[in-house]
């Protein structure tokens, strides 16, 4: 299968999209002739010009408000959002209009909308464009968050975001950005709230999502030499989430890590560790674990950095340890 | 006429940003990433584009992150900051070196900050966006644009709660001027005759956005009428000139008159961020060098006899010594501890 980087997923998404469904525009800032500020739009303006592909003032709660608005009016919105920090300007209409009007309306209105943004640490930006923040989405309903870890689960996960008719917050990794992967030539969609096994294993299983899969695969890695068998599961889909997919995993191996970027106190870790001692309490062998970031602000300084977000080393010696006891 | 020791103090200032700037050229690494002028259609060119392994830069004194050069704007900086004491307090922006250097910083302890060591201003945690130091009445830079306005009113506020007469600047660019927070931050000062001036640097770009397809009409300072505050336009290459302004505006605050709007009309020499070759419009760009903040208070001061070629030589080499004890004091720092984060 050919490969192609995941920003590159994304932009082929973008543009069959466009292609097929002139209801879909382009908003955010200097998306236009500058293809955004990871370049994922590149290109995009010149196929569908500038009333599709819209560069805006820097105002998201401005921007994000007529994207809610035509949505709720019969386009389908992809908003970008620079970085994901830069979402909170944001969140009154996210998270008061765009997740509140079906269910507020009776059902009678539905709002395709879909932002998509670059979260995550790894590139030394400081503690304002680093973070991780799906947690505040994931705790919404009315939201659809939803992280792919591949380059084929970008495209086919980014056309499933835009045919859908609730919103989507589309978590996208600045890291994986610059990563190749196999991506199927054509149309596919990667239905919602649908996890993927990465790996099979029997011993331990480990969740994530986004860029922690790929350290969470190296982790296994690692731990297959030790003689351990790791499953690790891509979540790809937050909200909703595959709980299905998450018990079974889990009732195969008794053991579960459970791995995010984004701070330790209250994350998606949390909830998710929470549905499996709800769940699959009786099934557990071992105390189940979350790995994630600590709970400062991700500092600027590549040093420190690295301290405060999980990497594989870390998620290795978490699985290793429910496996062999501490 | 102002006395000599004020206009040589402002080139002074401007000498400190521009050759601190310009020599983070030599250690910032990711250049082709962040401002490349060609979309990555083809693998090679994205390889630069977007294949920047983590921590790269992590190398004996390489920078990283993002860093946003002040080049071509430091008449605004240094102009305002030459009105404020020292004890008054100033809100910055992402690109906030310049801000940082005007008010007072340690070069030192900056470049130490935006290489990530351990004698950093803030100890490598915050990086070049988020440049502080509390002892100089810089209350940091800022990631987000828009958000220093309403930080700015703070200090106002508690400036005329305890009765002093400290006033508060918020620095932003056009760009921010669209946020809702500009708004917001001008109607409460204005209703509460807050001791604030907003510095608009319009430099023309938000990043790469034309401020033409950003902003209704080309000027900022005339919004200051709806909210019934005083809005002047000044010349953003001209020290004087931003230092007459301030000054008027400073006084004007301290007084209890409340706040005022000054639009700088400048320009960045450089790209949005890091250092780029190519500009978003290089005759433009040319157009703007020539008026360069610098070369035309240095001719002034000729001009006007305040000091010799002799001595302007002799300043130059003393700001380029101090930037480059700046330089080694970075590179000897050591990476900080993680440690720290637990005592913080």
């Amino acid at each position: 299968m050919r490969e192609l980087y995941y920003s590159h997923a994304i932009r082929e998404a973008l543009e069959e999209e466009m292609e097929r469904d002139e209801c879909v525009i382009l908003l955010g800032e200097d998306l236009a002739e500058y293809g955004g500020a990871f370049k994922i739009t590149a290109d995009i303006v010149g196929r569908f010009g500038p009333e599709r592909v819209r560069n805006t003032p820097i105002s998201e709660a401005g921007f994000v408000g007529v994207a809610v608005g035509a949505a709720l009016t019969g386009l389908r919105p992809v908003v970008e959002i620079m970085f994901m920090d830069f979402i909170t300007l944001a969140m009154d209409q996210l998270i008061n209009h765009a997740a509140k009007f079906r269910y507020m309306y009776n059902g009678k209105v539905k709002v395709p909308l879909v932002v998509r943004t670059p979260a995550g640490a790894g590139r030394a930006y400081g503690p304002t464009h680093s973070q991780s923040l799906e947690r505040h989405f994931v705790a919404t309903p009315g939201l659809v968050v939803l992280a792919p870890a591949t380059a084929e689960d970008a495209k086919g996960m980014l056309k499933a975001a835009i045919r859908c008719d609730d919103p989507v917050v589309f978590v996208e990794s600045k890291v994986l950005y610059g990563r190749r992967g196999p991506v199927p030539e054509g149309d596919y969609v990667t239905p919602i709230g649908r996890a993927r096994v990465a790996r099979e294993g029997k011993d331990v299983s480990i969740l994530a999502y986004s860029r922690m899969v790929e350290e969470a695969l190296r982790a296994a890695d690692a731990l297959a030499k030790h003689g351990i068998s790791a499953e690790v599961v891509d979540l790809r889909s937050l909200a909703p989430l595959d709980l299905g997919a998450i018990a079974e995993s889990v009732s195969k191996t008794g053991r579960v890590v459970v791995v995010e970027e984004g701070n330790t106190t209250g994350g998606v870790a949390a909830e998710i560790l929470a549905r499996i001692i709800e769940e699959c309490f009786y099934d557990l062998q071992a105390p189940p674990r979350r790995v994630a970031a600590a709970d400062v602000p991700v500092p600027a300084s590549p040093t420190l950095e690295r301290t405060v977000v999980p990497d594989a080393s870390v998620i290795g010696r978490a699985a290793a340890a429910l496996v062999l006891g501490d | 006429m102002h006395n000599s020791d004020l206009l040589r103090h402002m080139l002074h200032q401007m000498y400190r940003i521009r050759f601190f700037e310009q020599r983070l050229k030599d250690f910032y690494d990711y250049q082709g990433y962040f401002e490349q002028s060609q979309p990555s259609t083809e693998a090679q060119n994205t390889d630069d584009l977007l294949t920047c392994t983590m921590y790269d830069f992590s190398s004996e004194g390489m920078i990283g992150g993002a860093v946003h050069l002040y080049i071509g704007e430091e008449a605004v900086a240094t102009g305002v900051c030459a009105a404020l004491r020292d004890d008054d307090y100033v809100t910055s922006t992402h690109r906030g070196h310049g801000h940082a250097i005007a008010k007072g910083m340690d070069l030192r302890l900056m470049l130490a900050e935006l290489m990530g060591r351990a004698d950093g201003c803030c100890r490598g945690c915050g990086g070049s966006m988020h440049i502080f130091d509390i002892t100089h009445g810089l209350l940091g830079g800022n990631g987000i644009v828009g958000a220093g306005m309403p930080l700015a009113l703070g200090p106002a506020f508690a400036a005329k709660y305890r009765g002093t007469d400290g006033v508060s600047v918020a620095f932003f660019g056009e760009g921010a001027s669209n946020q809702g927070t500009f708004h917001e931050s001008l109607n409460l000062a204005a209703l509460w005759k807050l001791p604030v001036l907003f510095v608009c640097e319009n430099n023309l770009y938000a990043a790469s956005t034309p401020a033409c397809i950003a902003l209704p009409t080309p000027d900022i300072a005339p919004r200051a009428q709806g909210y019934g505050i005083p809005g002047v336009i000044v010349d953003g290459q001209d020290v004087v000139a931003v230092y007459e302004a301030a000054a008027k505006a400073v006084a004007r605050a301290r007084a209890g008159d409340g706040p005022t709007l000054i639009e700088a009309k400048t320009y960045r020499f450089e790209g949005h961020c890091g250092v780029s070759s190519g500009h978003q419009n290089p005759e433009e760009c040319e157009e703007w060098r020539r008026r360069d903040p610098l070369a035309l208070h240095e001719a002034r001061l000729l001009a006007e006899e305040h000091m010799t070629q002799p001595e302007i030589d002799a300043l130059r080499a003393s700001v380029l010594a101090e930037v480059e004890e700046a330089v080694e004091f970075a590179q000897a720092s050591p990476w900080p501890s993680p440690e720290i984060l637990a005592e913080i």
